[in-house]
This record gives structure tokens, sequence and C-alpha cells, in this order.
């Protein structure tokens, strides 16, 4: 049981704990949250996969540590978008749930209320 | 010379370790926000200050132990800034300072 | 001793998500999702990937954790009523059940990785003398790779887009997020004042020292995006309208050089984004030195949000 192998299993268990948080939380944030820790769990996966590829004088193959940089910076842009949207519903129908009926919009507010 | 510079590295981030503990048994101990943020401050910034002490032997050239300094630096005015930012909004939110 | 450690780490990974997913106040669950960002920093360098480690700091710790920060403060209203959409025992038995076979297969699949493990590491050091740059990061991003990094920056810029689609119809065009409220003489204006110059300079240093050691232009234009959020939450400046069309230049202007050299490369190398042998460096530094302002504003702007206030001025 060596360093890479340990943090792999602590990734499967992050990934699990993500997926439960995903499915079973009811607010929208707290899903784009878990989706987070999911996907870090997915990283630390990829990364592990690196580590071993170690070889010809570097710490790990820079291969897929490059595509896990381009990974965390598109996840991010994807968790501000999800974030935008789960405030734009407040926005419109006062709650933050993706089960109720759909409100009928509210009236927009004046222009002195942002 | 080598296994001085490495004793003293271990006793100062020891000794900063144990600021770092005591600033945590501050904050979950102390009872309200401005108590809590005056020892997490206190007590956090000097810890780091003696781990970043305690790291100059270990660096390669002056330029690496400068960095390290300004990193210490850096640290200590965002957590300034932030103290106060928490106590002005715990005197705002309520006269009870955040007690939980 | 190192597996000491790690253990230690894998421990406090593991109690944070799970915090973070069952905690029952949401910005209490944010509270608990920045550390575990952060102790994430220590796994990526347990693992020798320095350069993802800064990435993760600035950009899944940091900005992530603001995001969710200021939503969790605006959504404070909902929490309530979202506790009593709870799903009863059952979903949760099966959610729970479903979670644990998906971790024990990826479990099993770590255990079962091949042994002698297939790298690309000796392709790249065979090959990295003729891009001109030293960190094989930088090398693989910009050179191996650079298509991907290509669609990357496009796609940023494409969430900025869905993010400012979000906007009601009355406020396209308009300023993004509260008008300015801070007393610009406050504690935080203080900080506003200082630390942006440091940290323009750091942010710039990360990109240039990234040719060679470990940085590049992503931590560097987090760095720059932050600087300039933090000016714009002290209250010294607004959030630009955008509708301005120094904004609109200033996001296009990265994507658009990259694509530029792209094509100029399809012309005199032969291939898109192919670096003539002689130019890859300058190329490379050209390609940074335009994606870091445009990376820069993307993603400070994808902090600030869609747009939900006219200019009084117009």
């Amino acid at each position: 049981m060596n360093t890479p192998t340990l943090l792999g299993l602590c990734a499967a268990v992050l990934i699990g704990l993500g997926l439960y948080g995903l499915i079973v939380s009811p607010h929208p944030l707290r899903k784009i949250m878990a989706f987070n820790v999911m996907g870090n769990g997915i990283f630390l996966v990829a990364a592990v996969i690196a580590r071993r590829g170690a070889g010809a004088g570097m710490g790990g193959d820079p291969v897929p540590q490059a595509l896990l940089i381009t990974a965390l910076v598109v996840a991010f842009a994807a968790s501000a978008l999800g974030v935008a949207l789960v405030l734009r519903l407040f926005e419109e129908t006062g709650s933050a749930s993706l089960t109720a009926p759909d409100a009928a919009p509210r009236t927009p507010p004046s222009e002195s209320e942002v | 010379m080598r296994a001085i510079l490495d004793i003293f590295t271990i006793v100062a981030v020891v000794a900063g370790a144990f600021f770092f503990l005591a600033g945590t048994v501050g904050l979950l101990r102390f009872p309200d926000t401005f108590t809590r943020a005056h020892a997490l401050t206190k007590a956090d910034n000097l810890g780091l200050g003696l781990v970043v002490i305690g790291l100059l032997p270990q660096m390669d050239g002056v330029m690496a132990g400068l960095k390290l300094v300004l990193v210490w630096l850096m640290v200590l005015l965002a957590s300034a800034t932030v103290s106060q930012l928490i106590a002005r909004a715990a005197r705002r939110g309520g006269s009870d300072g955040g007690k939980s | 001793m190192t597996l000491a450690l790690t253990l230690a780490l894998v421990g406090l990974l593991m109690a944070l998500a799970i915090w973070t997913v069952v905690a029952r106040d949401t910005f209490a669950a944010v509270t608990g999702f920045v550390p575990y960002g952060l102790l994430l920093t220590l796994a990526w360098l347990q693992l020798r990937a320095v350069d993802v480690a800064m990435t993760e700091a600035a950009i899944g710790a940091g900005l992530t954790g603001v995001l969710l920060i200021a939503a969790a403060a605006r959504l404070r209203a909902t929490e309530t009523p979202a506790w009593a959409e709870r799903p009863g025992l059952a979903t949760r038995v099966l959610a729970a059940i479903v979670s644990a076979a998906v971790a024990a297969g990826i479990g099993a699949c770590v255990l079962l990785l091949p042994d002698p493990a297939p790298s690309l590491a000796p392709a790249v050091v065979e090959n990295i003398a003729a891009t001109g740059v030293g960190n094989p990061i930088t090398a693989v991003l910009m050179s191996f790779r650079a298509m991907d990094t290509l669609l990357e920056a496009i796609v940023l810029l494409l969430g900025l887009v869905g993010v400012w689609s979000l906007a009601p119809d009355r406020f396209w065009g308009g300023r993004p997020g509260p008008a300015p409220t801070e007393d610009p003489n406050s504690i935080l204006g203080y900080l506003a004042r200082v630390l942006p110059p440091i940290g323009i300079v750091v942010g710039v240093y990360i990109l240039w020292v990234g040719a060679d050691h470990p940085g590049g232009k992503f931590q560097g234009a987090t760095v720059l995006a932050a600087m300039w959020l933090l000016v714009m939450m002290a209250g010294l400046s607004d959030a630009p309208a955008v509708d301005r069309r120094w904004v609109r230049i200033a996001l296009a202007g990265g994507p658009g050089a990259f694509i530029a050299v792209g094509l100029l490369g399809s012309v005199i190398a032969g291939a898109f984004l192919g670096y003539p042998e002689a130019f890859a460096k300058p190329l490379i530094v050209v390609i940074e030195a335009a994606l870091l302002p445009s990376l820069a504003v993307t993603l400070a702007l994808l902090l600030t949000g869609p747009p939900s206030r006219k200019d009084s001025s117009e």
C-alpha cells in the first residue's frame, strides 16, 4: 500500500460520497457542491494514474497532469454557470426548488429594485 | 552544521504547530466571535511566522527565502483585514456577538 | 513516514467531504468545502503534480469558494423549504447502495491498474527540446496538446456568454452585481489599494516562470482576476457594463490570438497550431501573453454574474 494507491482508494470514496450528495440533496446549490466533490475525486484518480507513469526523470506523467489543469478550469466554468442558473431560478420564482410545480414568474421589480 | 540547521527547523516548526493548536483550542473554547477572532489572528500568525522562520534554513538561495517571507507578510495582511471585517460584521449583526 | 502523512491527509479529506455532503446548513457546508479544496492541494503535492496543485489552490479552492459563498449567502431564504423536500429513507438507502457500488468499482479499478504503468513521459522528454520551454506541463499544454488549451479558452468564453444570457432582457448590456455600497475608505478599501500592485506582479511572475518551473497562465490569470474582484468588492471600482467595447475586445483577444497563431501555423508549418521550429518559444510567449488578460477578465466576470442593473448614465 503506497501513497498513490492510498490516494486512489480515497478518491474512490470521495466519488461515492459526491454521488450520494448529488442524488440526495434537495437544494440545487448542494447538488453543485456534491458534483464538485465527485469531480475532484475523479481528478484525483487521474493524478494517481499520472503518478504511476513516472519515469524519464520526471515525478509523474505530464500529459494527464496537463489535462487535469484543463479539467479544473472547465469544472469551475461549469460550476459558475450552474450557480448562475440557480440564482436566476431563485430570482424568478422565489424558491430554489427543482420539484415545485412551475410558479408563475413574479412581475418584474421596478427599476430601482435590483 | 547541517544537523544544527535541521534541529533548528524541527524546533521552530513544532513551536509553530503548537501555536496553531493553541489558536484552534481558542476557536473551539472561547464564548463569542470577538474572543475567537482574537485568538485565531494572534496565535495563527505567530504560528505561521515560526514555521516560516523554521523553514528558512532549508531554502536554497536568498530569493527563495525572501519569497517565503513575502508569503508570511501577505498572510498577515489578509488575516488582519479579514478578522477586522468579521468583528465589524459581528458587531453589526447582533449584540450577542455570534454566540452559538 | 510519508505514508503516515498521507493517511492523515486522507482522513481529513474524507471527514470534510462527509461534512460537505451531510451538513444541514448550506453555508456551513461551503465552509467545509473550501478547506477540502485546500487539502486537495496537498494531495496533488503528494502525487508530485505541482502545477495542478497551484491550479487547485487558485481555482478549485479559491474561486469556487468565492462563488459558493456568495451564492449561499444570497440563497439563505431557500434553506428551510429545501430541507423539507429531502427524499425519504428508501431513496436515501438506495442512493447509498448505488454510491457504494460505484466507489467499490472505482476502488477495484485503482487496485487493478497495470503494473509497469504505461507512460508518455519518455516521449515528452524526447520532444521537449523542440518546444523551447523547460516545464514539461507547459510544453504539453502549449505545444503537444495546444488544441485542448485553445478549446478550453473558448469553453471559458462560452461559459461566460451562458452566464450573461441569464440576464433579464431589460438589463441586457448593464452592469453585473449590486451597486457598490462599500465605503472606499474602510479596511477593505485599504487592502484593495495595497494588495493589487503586489498581486499583479505575482500574477505576471507566475505566468513568466511557468516556462521553466511550475506555474503558467491559468494560475497567473486567477491571481489577476482575484485582484480585480477585490477592487470591485471594496467599492473602489464598479463592475464593467457588459456591452462596453473594451470588455468584448479583452475577452476575445486571447482566443483570437491563439486561433490566429494556429492559422499562421497551418500556412507556414503545414498543420493547424504547428509552430515553425525556430519560432516555437516566441509564439508560445505571444499566445500566453495574449491569453493572460483574457483569462483574467473571463474568470472575474464569471464570478460577478449576469448583468443586473442598467447604467444610470445611459
